[in-house]
């Protein structure tokens, strides 16, 4: 069951410059989720956590518990039907992926634990066997802890150098000076959308400079994938990692994009069962990729319901998310800023084709901390943190922000939520 | 769930608006400690004074929300002039209180000896039903213990003592 329950409608308002996109009924998506139905304190819960992890519908779930009592097995190594039945699942979730991304074969799909995971594979097992110390990787001010932290230890351990690509005043990449700092690189690795700022940046142009340079281009698309539809190819990118927890997919489970003839070239990552074609007393040969970079028994579970959740983004057509999220951005820009005017300071772009549903900002001289305890009382979920991007919240002068994100089954009434909330929040600190 | 006007205390906020030693001291001689909180992002910074075993100094920097600078705040009036062992019992007791197995009586008669009074902190305890803020009523005292136990502190007359 996919949003073959949801109504498809054509819109009729239009967007300026586009046709009328598809969309998709909002509260029938929304009624696909379990949790978004259960209450705290009798109230409803206002879920605006999305770009930490989003919630999972009927349908994941259901996958999972089906394959789970009809079909569980371990995979890839015992001759018995019910293997084979799981090995295929396990398989069938990965050719899913790799359609949902457009990969060119389901092979240069790799499941990891988690995009981070993905980006340490990219950073320690690419970057080991390529990078020699003077080797420069280039990364941008707004990037995840994922896709600076492995650098750093790669850094540690190499001597390699981290050049950073700066922002704008409103929280776009400041490619200005990209020619300069590409040049002579050994890797371009940026994100396609920040999770803090919800900029999304030019991954197509990034690429480029980075393959005329003569580097990787490794791309951070952890928050634009659940978001975006996304064609790795046509983004010209050697290395994407991403995320299931963040599309309606379960937690445990993510994936590394790469060109086939890069993983090929890659030398393993952890070591053990699965990941080998032979082994001997005096060494080991390695399977091919994908089979290379999955050592142990995977998440089988997780990667079926990966699949199923895939097939559920697709049901609801990744446009119609786009459409939805940049509608539903729009109406809370416009009641925040109507209902509180100069008393919000929201970060990043303003400019709708610039943005995702992700709005991190401040509150009159609310600690964010204190923003989400008040927020809580009203069953409203946000982030409030640094997001696991210290880099980005010493350039914004902050410790911390309050976040609030955006998913498909969110609509008008949690912006109201969010802003009713904010509405008394400031009286209780009397600031 | 507790209304917010058990976590939000007067008191709480009078310290929040208007912080108690905030700033900086020299150092050396005072030892310098930072303590961060992974979650939130809070950071705070402890300059501590000691002159022959005794707390003759203590500045707070950093910052963080209501609860962590309240907390930073009353915890540095309650050490001023103080001891060190008294501040450490002390720092035991509040820390007592954060916890959510609580054996209050134990911990709040730690020590034997002469005590300090919670005073003001008991203020804080309508922290521990809010479990995911006790980190920030706590970050200072972990800071301060940390800064206690530099060994550049002037410590050699307590541990004599």
């Amino acid at each position: 069951m996919t949003a073959a329950t949801a109504t498809t409608v054509r819109s009729s308002g239009g967007t300026p410059g586009a046709e009328s996109p598809v969309r998709f009924d909002n509260a029938a998506v929304k009624a696909q989720f379990p949790l978004l139905a259960t209450t705290i304190d009798g109230a409803p819960i206002h879920y605006l956590d999305s770009a930490n992890s989003s919630q999972k519908p009927r349908a994941v779930i259901d996958a999972m518990t089906r394959f789970t009592e009809t079909t569980y097995a371990p995979i890839n190594r015992s001759a018995y039907r019910l293997a084979a039945e799981a090995t295929d699942a396990y398989e069938r979730a990965r050719t899913k992926v790799a359609g949902f991304v457009n990969a060119a074969c389901a092979d240069e799909i790799v499941f990891t634990k988690n995009a981070t995971e993905a980006m340490n594979i990219v950073a320690q097992a690419w970057g080991r066997a390529n990078l020699v110390g003077g080797d420069a990787v280039v990364l941008s001010h707004m990037e995840h802890h994922a896709n600076i932290v492995p650098w750093h230890m790669l850094a540690a351990e190499r001597g390699i150098e981290l050049r950073w690509i700066p922002l704008t005043a409103d929280g776009r990449l400041d490619l200005t000076d990209l020619d300069r700092l590409v040049e002579g690189a050994k890797v371009v690795s940026v994100t396609a959308m920040s999770n803090v700022l919800g900029t999304l940046t030019p991954v197509r142009e990034l690429c480029a400079a980075a393959h005329d340079a003569g580097a990787l281009a490794v791309v951070d698309a952890c928050q634009y994938v659940p978001h975006n539809a996304t064609d790795v190819q046509a983004w010209g990118a050697d290395f994407a990692a991403f995320s299931s927890h963040k599309m309606c997919g379960p937690s445990g489970i993510g994936a590394l994009w790469g060109r086939a003839n890069l993983l090929e070239a890659t030398p393993p990552f952890l070591g053990g069962g699965n990941m080998i074609a032979d082994v001997r007393l005096d060494g080991f040969t390695p399977a091919p990729a994908p089979a290379k970079f999955e050592a142990g028994t995977p998440p089988i579970i997780e990667a079926v319901g990966f699949g199923a959740a895939v097939d559920f983004m697709t049901g609801l057509g990744m446009d119609a998310v786009r459409a939805h999220e940049i509608e539903l951005t729009r109406y809370a820009l416009d009641t925040l800023a109507s209902r509180f005017g100069d008393d919000i300071v929201i970060h990043g772009p303003t400019d709708l084709d610039a943005r995702g549903g992700v709005l991190s900002f401040a509150f009159r001289d609310l600690h964010p901390h204190d923003v989400s305890q008040v927020l809580d009382q009203h069953n409203v979920c946000i982030r409030a943190g640094h997001h696991c991007a210290k880099p980005l919240m010493k350039l914004l002068g902050v410790a911390a922000t309050a976040r609030a994100s955006f998913y498909v089954y969110n609509d008008r009434d949690d912006v109201d939520a969010l802003a009713d909330a904010l509405d008394g929040a400031s009286d209780i600190f009397g600031i | 769930m507790p209304g917010l006007e058990d976590l939000y205390r007067e008191i709480i906020l009078d310290h929040y608006r208007t912080p108690r030693n905030r700033g900086e001291l020299p150092a050396p001689p005072a030892v310098v400690a930072q303590g961060h909180n992974p979650l939130c992002g809070d950071e705070i910074t402890i300059y501590l004074q000691v002159d022959d075993g005794v707390v003759s100094d203590v500045k707070v920097g950093g910052q963080g929300c209501s609860i962590s600078q309240s907390s930073a705040s009353m915890m540095s009036q309650a050490v001023m002039g103080h001891r060190v062992d008294e501040v450490r019992a002390l720092v035991r007791r509040f820390k007592g209180m954060m916890t959510i197995e609580t054996d209050d009586d134990a911990s709040l008669t730690d020590g034997g000896g002469q005590q300090l009074e919670l005073g003001d902190l008991e203020a804080l305890q309508g922290v521990v039903k809010f479990p995911v803020r006790i980190k920030c009523a706590t970050l200072a005292w972990n800071t301060l213990l940390d800064a206690l136990d530099r060994p550049s502190a002037d410590l050699d007359h307590v541990v004599r003592a």
